[in-house]
């Protein structure tokens, strides 16, 4: 199969069953351009990492095809290897080597000319400010660390395509931050194509070209975040009212209104240019003797398009830490069944 | 961005990935010492309080007979020349009569005349087998860590990723085998007259094709387990019946029927008989053939099954 020059990564209604009934990613269809950073999110358990390793070769497709630089990851999976670079969302660092042994035991696998390596071994490091900690043992290395020699370790093929895993779980908001900008700048000196997965939207907002939402094992929908933001059809005021009466009727006449949902108390209503609307829902419903007494204007942000496609927000997804823990271990299990 | 093109200065070779983890998990031993030590520990102890507990020389020397200086046989005990009314023997030379009979026993039943010798050698089996066992474990924590994964989306050869751990349990087997052996030495270890400082590369070279073939079953076993229990059972299971079905701590020879039968394909035998005569019996060439033959088969054909299964099962 002969992929477009600019489809860096294409798939073709990828399927992943394991143990003959748990269907963790079905019939996935998707490409990826040249130079973008293209984003999977959704909630743990939608299938992100199965599709990942799918793609880096470390599982095989039950069904469907796919493709890394023109290179079907089944046929053709030691070409795949050698051009792709994987951050994975373990920390799989060996904590007993340094952080520049573990760099050149990656090295090693490629098997890049040992004077190359150690060239860029410490080039990288440098790059993700491990310097001065490169001949620590990992075991004393924090989460941020770990992480950042993970990318390292990544990237010493100087690979086309960086498949990252969940970059940021894990890490506190401000190493989350650090991480982002390693990631913009990763783009930019490399030129790299990168493939992401998340559930945080902040993250999939601030770093993705593209972004597809997958949940249940499929794509719900693709698009740049704002593509996917304007999809909404507008803005979204959220109101509530003094008396006990359903004034949706009345909203809903309002001029720009496209949509009125009642949530619990309250109004969501979906309208285009919400800064006009809003006055104009207020007016409507005094006129009838109904009193607003909250209203609240958002613009969408990626949590609204989640909402809106998946039908929940994706906080609903994110339970306690120890359930959340037992959830992975419990998936990577039920994976390598 | 053709696909037939070459597109990056990746040469990866089996050899230069073999080593490369090969070494990190040598080094990753050597950061243990307290493993290291236990490791030892046990067979050390197992040498110890079996080895001299057991002394079943003992049990014939001159010592532990302890006949009284006259010993009075009665005439009736004497059927030859008849009518005597009796004799009163040495007791001190009936002792030591006993006693090279001992020996002699000993020497028929075990090939040499200490117990601690024969069982020493036994000991370096023991710990070749739980060594190369417990160390192919590693690849469930490589596993369950993720550092698998990381690896197989390398293009590092398949076969490299195996044969890695094959080697490193097989590394660590023969390390801790010549501790054994050194210490056994220490605590009365006799070697034979045949014994010469080259045999010891005998030694070695049995302990590698052991090594090779049981991290071989191993590996293979316990390949797609995610789960350290499913492993560690089966090495609890295997080991004691491969140990006392085979020569371990007696001649098979003594043994009955259907325990020789399993002794006789139990690949432990073989190593422990090549050591002994490489060590602590007269050199016997014909029996050192048998023993390399079937050591070389074992490890051939369960390292050819190992890296099938390895390819067919590491990516999933």
């Amino acid at each position: 199969m002969k992929s477009m020059p600019d489809d860096v990564i294409k798939a073709e209604n990828l399927t992943k069953v394991f143990n003959r009934s748990l269907v963790a990613v079905d019939h996935v269809t998707f490409s990826v351009r040249e130079g973008e950073v293209f984003g999977f999110l959704g909630p743990n358990g939608a299938g992100k990492t199965t599709t990942i390793n799918m793609l880096i070769t470390v599982l095989k497709p039950t069904e469907g095809t796919a493709s890394v630089l023109g290179f079907d990851v089944v046929k053709q999976a030691n070409d795949v290897r050698k051009v792709i670079g994987v951050v994975p969302q373990e920390y799989t660092a060996d904590e007993d080597l340094t952080g520049y042994e573990n760099v050149m035991l990656c090295a090693d696998l490629y098997g890049i000319p040992r004077e190359v390596a150690k060239k860029r071994a410490l080039e990288l490091l440098e790059l993700v400010e491990l310097t001065d900690f490169k001949d620590k043992r990992v075991e004393t290395y924090s989460g941020g660390m770990r992480r950042r020699l993970e990318l390292a370790c990544g990237l010493i093929n100087r690979p086309k395509v960086l498949f990252l895993d969940e970059p940021t779980l894990g890490l506190d908001v401000q190493t989350r931050a650090a991480t982002w900008e390693y990631i913009r700048r990763l783009k930019k000196e490399y030129g790299m194509t990168l493939f992401m997965t998340t559930h945080y939207l902040e993250e999939a907002d601030a770093l993705c070209d593209r972004i597809a939402i997958i949940d249940h094992g499929k794509i719900v929908v693709t698009g740049t975040p704002s593509e996917l933001k304007d999809s909404l059809g507008g803005d979204i005021i959220t109101l509530a009212i003094k008396e006990n009466a359903d004034v949706a009727g009345i909203i809903q006449s309002v001029e720009n209104v496209k949509e009125v949902r009642k949530e619990d108390g309250s109004y969501r209503v979906k309208a285009v240019k919400g800064e006009i609307t809003a006055p104009l829902i207020i007016e409507a419903l005094r006129k009838k003797g109904f009193t607003v007494t909250r209203l609240s204007l958002t613009e969408p942000t990626l949590n609204e398009v989640y909402l809106e496609y998946t039908g929940r927000a994706i906080r609903d997804t994110e339970e306690s830490r120890a359930e959340f823990m037992a959830q992975r271990i419990h998936l990577r299990r039920a994976r390598q069944r | 961005m053709n696909g037939a093109k070459t597109v990056n200065e990746c040469q990866p070779s089996f050899v230069r990935g073999l080593w490369a983890l090969t070494r990190r998990e040598l080094k990753k031993w050597l950061n243990d010492p307290v493993m290291l030590v236990m490791f030892v520990l046990q067979p050390l102890i197992w040498m110890g309080l079996l080895g001299k507990s057991m002394n079943i020389g003992g049990l014939f020397s001159a010592n532990n007979i302890n006949l009284p200086q006259q010993v009075p046989i009665p005439g009736t005990a004497i059927l030859y020349p008849s009518n005597l009314p009796g004799v009163v023997l040495n007791g001190t030379m009936l002792s030591q009569m006993f006693a090279e009979m001992g020996s002699k026993i000993m020497e028929d039943t075990f090939g040499v005349a200490d117990y601690f010798s024969f069982m020493a050698v036994g000991m370096v089996s023991m710990i070749v087998m739980t060594t190369t066992m417990f160390s192919g474990m590693s690849i469930v924590w490589d596993r369950r860590l993720g550092f698998l994964d990381k690896v197989i989306s390398t293009p590092v050869s398949r076969a490299a990723i195996i044969f890695s751990k094959i080697l490193n349990a097989t590394f660590r087997a023969m390390f801790q085998a010549t501790v054994i052996l050194a210490l056994a030495y220490l605590l009365g270890l006799k070697l034979s007259d045949t014994f010469t400082p080259l045999n010891l590369l005998g030694v070695y070279a049995a302990i590698f094709l052991l090594g090779v073939g049981l991290s071989s079953v191993f590996i293979a076993f316990s390949i797609r387990s995610t789960r350290m229990e499913r492993p560690m059972q089966f090495v609890s299971l295997i080991t004691m019946p491969l140990m006392f079905a085979s020569n371990t701590f007696f001649p098979t020879r003594l043994m009955p029927d259907w325990m020789q039968a399993i002794a006789t394909v139990n690949p432990l035998t073989y190593l422990t008989d090549a050591i002994r005569h490489l060590t602590i019996l007269p050199m016997d060439t014909t029996a050192l053939i048998r023993d390399f033959t079937y050591l070389g088969l074992f490890a051939a054909v369960l390292a050819a099954i190992g890296i099938v299964l390895a390819w067919k099962y590491l990516t999933r």
